[in-house]
């Protein structure tokens, strides 16, 4: 028989207030985290806002030692898996580590340490010859992301596969099907995945305003991501981590477990076309969610919710439009799409996963997330975007989509596991 | 090359080939030094990153601030040349 | 079909950047003739550091290899990748054109991503300002660049990935392409082709505490030698064309072997000595299981082969669990290469399966013998012939990463 996945626990540091309920809270109430970038002086830049986790590591229970050697990206991660791994009620200690596995997406690594790393070593930018005798003990751990599913996979005591699975912008969506694939094909029947990435740091700042990607917005930080607005011009740079326990469906059921949803389907497609553009027609994104239909054995109509990537950028927002159209038929105007990213912001390798705990919340409250600053809709994105309110309705099967940099389109099904195949 | 450029007044289709070989490469397929004026940027192989690339290395190069608004409507060298040196000369 | 269902899995192509040698065949032939290409490093003016050798891959010119359009946007490891996904893909004679439009992709895997081209644009930044940072920095440095740029390359829109588990990421992207053919992919091209030979990288490699003390070029990275004197870093590795046999078989492809087996396993931690190794041995086990192979059954192990005293005995100790004290024939090839990272466990495959083809066994060079804490049977000194079948290859990754992977041929 085939083996099922199934989402027993959520987790999320989410720009606000850390916490799965905090970030519920937040975008089920329209509210944006978007500002000015606080943690640094973002003056020299074209693009200043972001929206910043308020996160206080040793609120978050986390000793010194592990403050000093982990970035801000993994410990996002840690704090957000031990709520997750709490939420799942999983006894993770009685289970044989062997079958306990960690997928975890991130784009840029630690981005924040390397950056504060570099700047000692060089002698602020001076030096191509960087003086090693200046580097922290655990200097290689902050230049390889790897070292963020090691902190991860110790903390759980996993001793099954660990990955930490790098897709710029669909990081954190191709991990849960990294994890999915893993306990389907026996390799394991504990997968902790999610995503997270802190990327607020100068260079990041510096590469996206080269590319004009960043809203200009400063002004407005709160107002400043739009997605699928006609007003819209560029993303808001976000940070955070989601942690979802990933269970073999009769394990979840033999302990009891409170299921959640179930990952019914993952479509992952590149575009072969460029490393930042977009094909107008999205004919990718198109087809990583009719494959990830199929998997499921769910028809388009069938869909209650779509949560978008909606980047709010000019391309985006449009690319994925014509992908819902093309992948969903005629239920895409009639299906509800929001993006979350609206609240939030892009935290590039964690927001698959930030989006995917919103996904599993709708289902449980009946509840859409809205798209908040939504208020004159770009006359060729013509879909209902669920426009600065949530709105109540039963959510029994979601679509969520990603697109990165790379050419990586990834669209996950999430269902009710007791639910007739169509 | 900065210090060179940097008192320049007008950016030739010249000092475009050579900043746009230098920062976005050449296509094959491609004579940069033929009539290129107004070959669209796209046939001469270069998408909107080259062309960033291209007014960023312009800007610095030449000591000028060259706005958002710089690429709007261009798609030719003579189009960005034209652009490029009217807020050279204004500058 | 294999017994468990799944469709089989054979390499087809394969493509090599290697610090001794350029291509696959020049690759092999440096190889088998014991020539290294560990030297004194020139990418940067080293004199100032502890460590003043790499395994640079020499000579290479990019715009001779890779589109002129290619070149400002791209970090070195990025060509050299390229470079070598390019040679895989003609290897296979496969035209991806010819299959469905999303039946092939790419699955890598990198450690520190393009990390000189990072360091440059960090310096711009830094000395002289935002503006002077490059557009191409958006994504020429990340993790998933090599696996984009390979997409766009050759039109290859099936699905695609990277993976980042250290130096275990080649067996694992490999793992990873096999898992997308048995979803209904036909071929991926899958590897790792990795290094960050610039002043920043080797702080952080420096930083790691596993860095060679030696200074001569042949004495520096000693795997399985008595006091082994840590490891000298290099770049290169190698891609290869994994292919649904059932399609390979259809289109009368040349197949270099199978892929049998794979496995992955995390350590402990932290780990009583005595427990070091229970977790490759693991992987290993979970490797030959999946290969439905018995100990017995393997003719050759390419070893991870830290150079690291401590990580080498856990290895050796792993290797006398599986298989028994000396019981089969262990060798380490990338005495000649240094480690290459993500790149290294993908040409420790691609050997393996150079090996399986000519029936010969590259040597440890450099190493006259194994230590007197190692009960393997090191291959040193020269190439041993042998009637080979069945290779098991072995990674692991700084933290407790391990990957196993069985390739055979012929069965």
């Amino acid at each position: 028989m085939e083996r099922r996945i199934v989402i027993t626990g959520i987790g999320a540091v989410a720009p606000g207030k850390p916490g799965a309920k905090e970030y519920w809270e937040l975008i089920s109430n329209g509210r944006t985290a978007t500002r000015t970038i606080s943690s640094f002086d973002p003056a020299p830049y074209r693009s200043r806002v972001a929206a910043e986790c308020d996160f206080d590591p040793f609120a978050a229970g986390l000793g010194r030692q592990e403050v000093r050697r982990m970035d801000r990206a993994t410990q996002f991660a840690v704090a957000a898996a031990r709520e997750a791994v709490a939420d799942s009620g999983l006894d993770l200690p009685a289970q044989d580590p062997a079958t306990v596995g960690v997928s975890l997406g991130n784009a840029v690594g630690c981005t924040t340490s390397m950056e504060r790393e570099y700047t000692v070593l060089s002698n602020e930018g001076a030096d191509w010859l960087v003086d090693h005798r200046y580097a922290v003990p655990h200097l290689y751990d902050h230049f390889v992301p790897s070292s963020i599913a090691v902190e991860l996979a110790h903390l759980v005591g996993a001793q099954g596969p660990v990955a930490l699975v790098s897709d710029g912008c669909t990081s954190g969506l191709d991990a849960i099907g990294h994890a999915t694939d893993l306990i389907r094909e026996g390799s394991a029947d504990v997968v902790i995945s999610g995503g997270t990435d802190a990327p607020i740091s100068p260079i990041t700042l510096a590469c996206f305003d080269a590319i004009k990607a960043t809203t200009p917005r400063n002004d407005d930080p709160e107002h400043a991501s739009r997605p699928f607005d006609a007003t819209r011009n560029g993303l808001v740079l976000g940070e955070g981590a989601a942690v979802l326990v990933l269970e073999e469906l009769e394990h979840a059921r033999r302990r009891g477990a409170r299921i959640y949803a179930e990952v019914a389907g993952v479509g992952t497609r590149c575009n072969a076309y460029h490393m930042t553009g977009l094909r107008t027609d999205g004919t990718e994104m198109a087809d990583a969610i009719s494959h990830a239909l199929a998997e499921a054995r769910l028809a388009p109509e069938s869909i209650d919710y779509v949560n978008a990537h909606g980047s709010s950028t000019k391309q985006n927002d449009r690319h994925e439009t014509a992908a819902f159209k093309t992948a969903l038929g005629q239920h895409a105007y009639d299906v509800p799409v929001s993006s979350v990213k609206s609240m939030i912001g892009h935290s590039l390798g964690a927001i698959g996963a930030l989006e995917l705990v919103a996904c599993v919340l709708a289902m449980r409250d009946g509840l859409v997330p809205p798209t908040a600053n939504l208020h004159e809709p770009d006359p060729a994105c013509d879909l209902d975007y669920v426009p600065l309110r949530a709105r109540e309705a039963r959510v029994d099967n979601v679509l969520s989509v990603g697109s990165g940099f790379g050419g990586f389109q990834t669209a996950v099904v999430l269902a009710r596991p007791e639910r007739e195949a169509a | 090359m900065s210090d060179a450029n940097a008192t320049a007044t007008e950016l030739t289709v010249e000092d475009l080939t050579g900043i746009m070989r230098s920062s976005a490469g050449e296509d094959e397929s491609v004579d940069l030094d033929g009539d290129i004026l107004d070959s669209a940027f796209a046939d001469l192989g270069y998408d909107s990153l080259a062309l960033l690339e291209t007014v960023a290395r312009i800007s610095r190069d030449y000591g000028v601030e060259l706005g958002d608004d710089v690429l709007d409507g261009v798609e030719t060298p003579r189009e960005l040349l034209a652009a490029v040196n009217r807020t050279l000369a204004a500058a | 079909m294999r017994a468990d269902g799944t469709v089989r899995t054979v390499v087809t192509g394969v493509g090599v950047a290697a610090p001794n040698g350029i291509g696959t065949e020049a690759y092999w032939a440096a190889t088998l003739a014991g020539r290294s290409g560990i030297a004194p490093t020139t990418r940067y003016d080293a004199s100032g550091y502890p460590l003043r050798l790499a395994g640079e891959v020499p000579d290479f010119e990019a715009e001779k290899h890779i589109p002129s359009r290619l070149v400002p946007q791209t970090d070195h490891g990025t060509r050299l990748s390229l470079y070598a996904a390019d040679e895989a893909l003609r290897d296979s004679a496969l035209d991806p054109a010819g299959l469905d439009p999303y039946g092939m992709g790419v699955a890598t895997a990198s450690s520190m991503g393009g990390f000189e081209f990072g360091q440059r644009e960090l310096q711009n930044l830094w000395s002289k300002g935002g503006r002077f940072v490059s557009a191409y920095q958006s994504f020429a440095w990340f993790y998933a660049v090599n696996t984009g740029q390979i997409s766009i390359r050759h039109g290859l829109r099936g699905s695609s990935n990277t993976v980042v588990t250290d130096a275990a990421g080649g067996l694992d992207a490999l793992g990873n392409a096999r898992r997308q053919i048995r979803k209904g992919t036909t071929a991926m091209l899958t590897g790792g082709v990795d290094g960050a030979l610039c002043p920043l990288g080797l702080a952080g490699h420096l930083s790691s505490g596993a860095m060679s003390t030696g200074s001569r070029a042949d004495r520096a990275f000693l795997p399985f030698a008595e006091d082994a004197p840590g490891q000298v870093p290099g770049e290169g590795g190698a891609f290869l064309v994994l292919e649904d046999a059932a399609s390979a078989r259809r289109r009368g492809a040349r197949e270099y072997g199978e892929l049998a087996g794979y496995a992955a396993t995390f350590d402990a931690a932290p780990q009583a000595s005595g427990q070091a190794g229970a977790g490759l041995v693991r992987a290993i086990r979970r490797a030959l299981d999946d290969a439905r192979t018995a100990p017995e059954d393997v003719d050759v192990v390419f070893a991870d082969a830290a150079g690291v005293p401590e990580l080498d005995r856990a290895e050796s100790r792993a290797l006398g669990e599986v298989f028994g004290p000396g019981g089969v024939p262990v060798t380490a090839p990338k005495s000649m290469t240094g480690r290459l990272f993500a790149g290294g466990a993908s040409l420790d495959l691609a050997t393996a399966l150079l090996a399986l083809r000519d029936g010969t066994i590259p040597h440890t060079a450099n190493v006259a013998r194994p230590g007197p804490g190692h009960p393997i049977d090191l291959v040193t000194g020269e190439p041993r012939a042998a009637d080979l079948r069945r290779a098991l290859v072995v990674a692991r990754g700084r933290g407790g990463f391990n990957a196993a992977a069985v390739v055979r041929r012929d069965v």
